[in-house]
């Protein structure tokens, strides 16, 4: 395919003529494309980058940079956000995995797996204010469970809203979405083991348990964890369903970053809101590269 | 195709069929609850049901004007993805074969710019736009089709590799078509399964966007439901419901589900 460009553009064009020109010109066609990228996503990019080595004056400092973990508040909100990454990736993971089998095991055409197939893909994409407010629909004050519990165990804990507003409460919601991600990212995988392996194994005189231990795992294993990685990074950098839900102060990461810019609280930091921006930058970073390297491995096992 | 070959065992359809049950619930919990929680009487009380929360959604205006405002700045950035995104990946792949890996870059650096990091380093540039151009939401459709490049560019460059564009643009150019004809006329079509599949959940997600219009305090659809809900929930709601069930509508409608899997699987590579 590249072949007909350069018998077109030979050595003996190169740089001279009309040639050359209408080489050039074909630069002109992706203009439009840079002005936008460069306008909203390169330079806002680089200014938090930047942003997160200067101070207050445009001098080079990693002062705000090395001083902010030194806050306890900027301590808690990233411990806070790891762990609800954390414990929704892998709980996530695991059920998504779960289910993932539950519909590999049955009918391969089956109306159901289709359908879930279709409704997760909505699902995963459901974040935000009015996954909140199903939420709050449900377990929060005057919500169809909580009014449930209300009225048959008065003394139960889900009868009382307020575990809602905090960590178990976002860890409820974010599973909301992290489940059906991982059923849609797992499915492949699962789908991809083929009759034969278990076949063979069998064969051999190897039992089911035995399938799973020296087959199945080893296989599945690059895939669930290349998931799971993919939910951690979903988790870690999703504001608007804790923004919702928790509508002050800085109990995760994002809404750290929210609070630092947002002027209305008088608190508005340029600075602290870009260093801070910037770690999540890195976090994301380093996750989305270990993921890309495990997808890597599990295209070995692709059989098309 | 499955990897079992034998008949399940009681003991598997028993787990499986739990599993599905379970997960099914959680799901399909919340939603109920929605419809429950729209139809009680505002202020508490399960008293009686009342249509009230619906009822009401026609008379709220800040409402309706960000209903109208959502939807604009959805179909502006669809213009933006079919003028300006999906011709620039298709000419790179076509005449710029250098340049692919520097825009799958550009492309995929959303993913480690979510938007509340993106946010921080476009608000100086939305607070000049607000001042000297114009002080209307419709302006973040520039920031959101940015925002949804890696779905664009992978549902385009899937179904691009699925066709040999070359040939195809070869043949046009020997028959004599000029090279916007080619464009619309040859290249558009092959791929539209994968410009519509991206373009359906371009619409979700900026009907569902919250993140950057809340915090450059623009009243797009999300953040006046959250303004709503301060004051009342049940039709705040209600209204979530309603979105979210046309949102359903648009993403199961989407032409080809195989496609699904490819733009949700992403990664940097």
């Amino acid at each position: 395919m590249q072949k007909v460009n350069e018998t077109l553009a030979g050595p003996a064009n190169r740089g001279t003529g009309y040639r050359f020109f209408r080489k050039k010109s074909a630069y002109l066609g992706i203009l439009p494309f840079l002005i936008l990228t460069g306008l909203f996503l390169l330079y806002p990019t680089y200014s938090v980058i930047w942003g997160a080595f200067h101070d207050g004056d445009n001098k080079f400092s990693t002062e705000v940079l090395t001083e902010l973990f030194q806050y306890s508040a900027t301590r808690d909100a990233f411990k806070n956000s790891m762990r609800l990454s954390g414990v929704t990736a892998i709980l996530g993971a695991i059920i998504g995995a779960m289910f993932a089998w539950a519909m590999s095991v049955g009918n391969p055409d089956s109306r159901l797996k289709r359908f879930s197939l279709s409704a997760s893909g909505v699902f995963a994409q459901f974040g935000g204010v009015m996954l909140t407010f199903a939420f709050l629909a449900t377990f929060g004050f005057n919500g169809l469970v909580t009014s449930i519990f209300l009225k048959y165990f008065p003394t139960s804990s889900i009868a009382n809203p307020t575990w809602l507003y905090g960590m178990n409460g976002l860890i409820v919601v974010y599973l909301f979405f992290q489940i059906p991600l991982m059923f849609l990212v797992f499915m492949p995988a699962m789908e991809n083991m083929r009759p034969q392996w278990r076949e063979a194994s069998d064969s051999l005189g190897g039992d089911s348990k035995e399938f799973w231990l020296r087959v199945g795992l080893p296989i599945l294993i690059p895939s669930f964890l290349g998931g799971a990685l993919l939910l951690f990074a979903n988790a870690f950098s999703a504001y608007a369903t804790a923004a919702a839900l928790i509508t002050s102060g800085q109990f995760i990461t994002p809404l750290q970053i929210a609070n630092a810019i947002s002027s209305e609280i008088g608190t508005a930091n340029a600075a602290v809101a870009k260093s801070i921006a910037f770690f999540m930058i890195i976090v994301v970073v380093v996750i989305m590269g270990i993921y890309s390297l495990i997808l890597r491995k599990v295209s070995k096992w692709d059989i098309k | 195709m499955g990897y079992q070959v034998k008949k399940l065992s009681l003991g598997t359809r028993i787990w499986r069929y739990f599993i599905i049950l379970s997960v099914g619930i959680y799901l399909i919990l919340p939603l109920y609850a929605m419809l429950d929680f729209s139809t009680k009487p505002f202020g508490g009380g399960n008293q009686g049901r009342t249509l009230r929360a619906w009822k009401v959604i026609p008379t709220q205006q800040d409402l309706l004007q960000s209903v109208f405002t959502s939807l604009a700045l959805a179909a502006l950035v669809m213009l933006l993805i079919l003028s300006v995104i999906v011709p620039t990946i298709v000419w790179v792949h076509l005449k710029l074969p250098k340049l692919r890996r520097t825009l799958e870059l550009i492309c995929l650096l959303p993913l480690a710019t979510p938007a509340i990091v993106l946010v921080v380093g476009v608000a100086p540039i939305y607070r000049w736009i607000s001042i000297n151009i114009s002080e209307s939401p419709i302006t973040l459709a520039a920031v959101y089709s940015v925002l949804i490049l890696p779905y664009t560019y992978r549902s385009v460059a899937a179904s691009l590799s699925a066709v040999d564009i070359h040939t195809l643009a070869e043949a046009a150019r020997t028959l004599g078509a000029s090279t916007s004809r080619m464009l619309a006329q040859i290249i558009l079509p092959t791929i539209r399964s994968g410009i519509l599949s991206g373009a359906v959940i371009s619409i979700a997600l900026v009907l569902g966007e919250f993140t950057i219009s809340s915090l450059l305090n623009y009243k797009t659809l999300q953040p006046v439901i959250a303004q709503i809900g301060r004051a009342d929930g049940n039709v705040a709601v209600a209204v979530s419901l309603a979105s979210l069930l046309f949102v359903f509508a648009l993403l199961i409608v989407i032409p080809n589900k195989p496609k699904q899997k490819q733009v949700l699987d992403v990664d940097v590579a």
